[in-house]
C-alpha cells in the first residue's frame, strides 16, 4: 500500500482550553480587530495615480490650506476590505430577525430593488422636463392613490423625508390651518405620556408648548384626563395608534369627537400603522393628520440601509393648506404642482428642495403592487398573529406589561420578572447578543419599567420566531437561575465588549486626533 | 426638607428655597451624565420646568416644586453632573428660588409622607 506522509490530523483533540481563550493578536475566528480608516491608511499613500498638479497662481487670496488634509490613503483592495469588514460586525433585516420594536425591521423586498434600478426610474433628475419624467411621476400619482385608499383620506404631501419630517409637516399644516382661520393664539399641543420622543419635539419646534396626557392601568389614552386638558388654547393632540405600549386605543374615535369639539386637529403618529394596514382607514377613526413611513410599513430599507419617507395624509380641512409640490394630471399627461398659487394658494410651503424620495417611492409601490389589497390586509394580520405569538409564549417567564388581552404588532414586557435576580434590562439585551439575537426595544415606552418592546414584524416565519423565543426562554431562565455572569459583563461573544455609557456621555470622544500630525510631503 | 410626587425636594432658608431630585430619583435616572440649570432671574410658577437631567436613559425635566425666581444655579453640575448621584439630596442641588409664594410649601410632603407615597410605587 502507498502511505499518505502528510500526516495532517483531521479530528479535533480533546482540549480543555476553550474556557477564557483570547486570540494573540486581538482577531477572531476570521474577523480581524478594524481599525478606524484614518489609522489604518497612511498620510502619504494613495490608491490612485493623479497627474501632477500644474503651477497657477492662487486665486484664494492667502487662504490656500497650509496644513495636511489629512485624508486616509489606501489601494483599493484596502479600502474594499476595511468596509466589507466592518459591514461583517454590523446587523442587518437580511441577516436575521431584527426585532426593534417601534421600528417595523421588514423584510426589503428584492423585487423592490430591482424596480428601483429600472432605468427609467433611477437614471433621472429631479430638474428634468417634466415631459421627459412621465412615468415617474405617474407613479408618484398612483403611490399617492394608494396611499389615500388605504388610510381614507382625501389627500397626501409625499415629500416628507422620515416620519418625524412628516410629523413636521402634519403640524406645520395644521399651523396654518389655525393662523388661516385667526385661531392663531392656539399654542398647546397635548400628546400621551407613551408618545415617540419626536412628538413632543416637533410640537416645540413648530413653537407649541407640550402638555402630557395621563395614561389608564391598561395602558391606553385617559379620557377624561384628555377632556380636561382640551380647550380653547389647544392646537392639536397628537396620538399614536396603535400606541407605543403596542396596544389600541379602542377610544380612539371618542378621542377625535372630543378633540374636534375643542376646535383642535387630531395628528396621528403613523409609526405603528403595520399593525392595521388594510384593517383600518385612520380616515374613519377622525384623523386629520398623519404620516406613514414607508420605510417602516411599506418595505423600503431603513437603519442604516436607506433613507426614509415619510408621506403625510391629511383630512378635508387640511388638505388646503399641504406642502408643494403634488401631482395633478390632464389629457396633457402628468405635472408636478409647484408654486403656491391659484388653488395651491394656501399651501404651507414645502417639505424639501425637490419632490422627496423618489427611490423609496417605487419601493414602497412595487411593494403594495406585489401584495394587493388583500397582501396588505395579510401583513397587518400576521405582524399582530407574531406579537401576540411571542407574548403568549413568554408570558410564564417574563412579566407582560399589559397582560390583558391581546397586543397588536408588538410584545411589550417590563422587568418585574428581573426583580432580586440581579439582571437588568440592559444586561438582558446584551446577551442576547451572545445568543446571536439583535436585542429589543429597551426602555421604551419610558412608562413600562424596564421596558422590553419585541416588534417580530410578518416577516419572520414560525420556525425562526421559536428560534428566538426558545432563546430568550433559556436566557430567562439563567437569569431566573442566579446565573449573573452570562448577564453582568455580556457581550462576552462580541467583536467589542459592553461599552462604558458613562463614561461616553460624560467625556465624549468627538473627533479622532492623529498619534503624531504628518507633515506636508516634501516636494 | 419636603418633597414632590416627581421626586424634587426643597429646602427652605428664609425666603430662599434650595431646589434638588431625590436620591429615589437619582437611583431611578441611573448616571447623570449632563444637566441643564435655569438661568439666574428666570421666574417660573409651580410645576414649570425647571431644569433638565439626562442621564444615559433618558432626559427628564425637573419642575419647580414652588413657584419663584431664581436666585443661583449650581454651575458645578456642568462640569459634575455625576454629582447628583454622589449627593442628590445635598451638594447635587440645582436651583436656588426666591419664594413668591411660601404657602406653597407647606402643602408639599415631608418626608415620612414622601416615603410613604414611594411604597406606593
Amino acid at each position: 500500500m502507498s502511505m499518505n506522509n502528510v500526516g495532517r490530523p483531521t479530528r479535533p483533540e480533546a482540549s480543555n482550553d476553550d474556557a477564557g481563550f483570547n486570540s494573540l493578536s486581538g482577531g477572531r475566528g476570521l474577523l480581524q480587530d478594524e481599525p478606524l480608516i484614518f489609522e489604518l491608511g497612511g498620510w502619504t499613500k494613495t490608491g490612485v495615480d493623479l497627474p501632477d498638479v500644474v503651477p497657477a497662481d492662487s486665486a484664494l487670496a492667502g487662504l490656500t490650506r497650509d496644513e495636511p488634509i489629512g485624508l486616509p490613503g489606501l489601494s483599493e483592495p484596502e479600502a474594499v476590505r476595511h468596509y466589507v469588514r466592518l459591514s461583517q460586525k454590523n446587523h442587518a433585516i437580511d441577516l436575521a430577525l431584527y426585532p426593534l420594536g417601534s421600528c417595523t425591521m421588514k423584510h426589503n423586498p428584492r423585487l423592490n430593488e430591482k424596480m428601483a434600478r429600472l432605468p427609467g426610474l433611477s437614471d433621472i433628475h429631479p430638474l428634468q422636463p417634466q415631459s421627459t419624467v412621465q412615468g415617474a411621476i405617474e407613479l408618484m400619482d398612483r403611490l399617492a392613490h394608494w396611499l389615500k385608499t388605504l388610510t381614507g383620506m382625501p389627500a397626501v404631501a409625499l415629500s416628507p423625508k422620515a416620519g418625524a419630517h412628516g410629523e413636521l409637516c402634519g403640524l406645520l399644516a395644521i399651523r396654518a390651518a389655525h393662523e388661516a382661520a385667526g385661531n392663531g393664539h392656539r399654542k398647546t399641543v397635548l400628546a400621551p405620556t407613551s408618545a415617540h420622543g419626536t412628538n413632543p419635539a416637533t410640537a416645540a419646534f413648530c413653537g407649541y408648548t407640550v402638555v402630557e396626557i395621563a395614561q389608564t392601568d391598561d395602558g391606553r389614552v385617559d379620557l377624561a384626563d384628555l377632556e380636561a386638558k382640551l380647550g380653547d388654547h389647544v392646537a392639536a393632540i397628537m396620538v399614536t395608534n396603535p400606541n407605543t405600549c403596542g396596544l389600541f386605543e379602542r377610544d380612539v374615535v371618542e378621542i377625535a369627537r372630543l378633540t374636534h369639539a375643542a376646535g383642535a386637529y387630531f395628528y396621528c403618529d403613523g409609526a405603528n400603522f403595520n399593525a392595521i394596514v388594510g384593517r383600518v382607514r385612520p380616515g374613519d377613526l377622525g384623523v386629520d393628520a398623519m404620516h406613514i413611513n414607508l420605510h417602516k410599513t411599506f418595505s423600503t430599507p431603513h437603519g442604516g440601509g436607506g433613507p426614509g419617507a415619510g408621506p403625510v395624509v391629511l383630512s378635508e380641512a387640511l388638505a388646503p393648506f399641504a406642502p408643494t409640490p403634488w401631482v395633478v394630471h390632464d389629457e396633457n399627461g402628468y405635472k408636478l404642482v409647484e408654486e403656491a398659487v391659484g388653488p395651491a394658494a394656501q399651501a404651507f410651503g414645502r417639505m424639501s428642495a425637490f419632490h422627496g424620495q423618489m427611490g423609496m417611492y417605487v419601493r414602497a409601490y412595487a411593494y403594495m403592487l406585489s401584495h394587493g389589497a388583500d397582501g396588505l390586509r395579510q401583513v397587518a394580520e400576521d405582524a399582530v398573529l407574531n406579537a401576540n405569538y411571542i407574548k403568549a409564549r413568554l408570558s410564564d417567564l417574563m412579566s407582560p406589561a399589559f397582560p390583558e388581552g391581546p397586543c397588536m404588532h408588538e410584545a411589550l414586557f417590563d422587568d418585574a420578572w428581573l426583580e432580586d435576580t440581579g439582571v437588568t434590562t440592559l444586561d438582558f439585551a446584551k446577551a442576547m447578543i451572545d445568543e446571536g439575537f439583535h436585542p429589543m426595544t429597551m426602555y421604551f415606552p419610558l412608562v413600562v419599567h424596564g421596558a422590553m418592546l419585541i416588534e417580530p414584524t410578518e416577516t419572520e416565519s414560525k420556525a425562526e420566531l421559536d428560534r428566538f423565543i426558545e432563546a430568550l426562554r433559556l436566557l430567562a431562565q439563567a437569569a431566573k437561575a442566579g446565573e449573573t455572569g452570562r448577564f453582568k459583563n455580556a457581550p462576552h461573544l462580541a467583536p467589542l465588549k459592553r461599552l462604558d455609557e458613562t463614561l461616553a456621555a460624560r467625556k465624549p470622544k468627538l473627533k479622532w486626533k492623529p498619534v503624531a500630525p504628518a507633515p506636508l510631503a516634501a516636494e | 426638607m419636603r418633597f414632590t410626587k416627581d421626586h424634587e425636594w426643597v429646602v427652605v432658608e428664609g425666603d430662599i428655597a434650595t431646589v434638588g431630585i431625590t436620591a429615589y430619583a437619582a437611583e431611578q435616572l441611573g448616571d447623570v451624565v449632563f444637566v441643564e440649570v435655569p438661568e439666574v432671574g428666570k421666574t417660573v410658577a409651580q410645576g414649570d420646568g425647571l431644569a433638565v437631567v439626562e442621564s444615559v436613559k433618558a432626559a427628564s425635566d425637573v419642575y419647580a416644586p414652588v413657584s419663584g425666581e431664581v436666585v443661583e444655579a449650581n454651575a458645578e453640575l456642568g462640569d459634575a453632573p455625576e454629582t447628583v448621584n454622589a449627593v442628590p439630596e445635598a451638594g447635587g442641588w440645582f436651583a436656588k428660588l426666591k419664594l413668591s409664594n411660601p404657602a406653597e410649601v407647606d402643602a408639599l410632603m415631608d418626608r415620612d409622607a414622601y416615603e410613604a407615597f414611594l411604597s406606593t410605587l
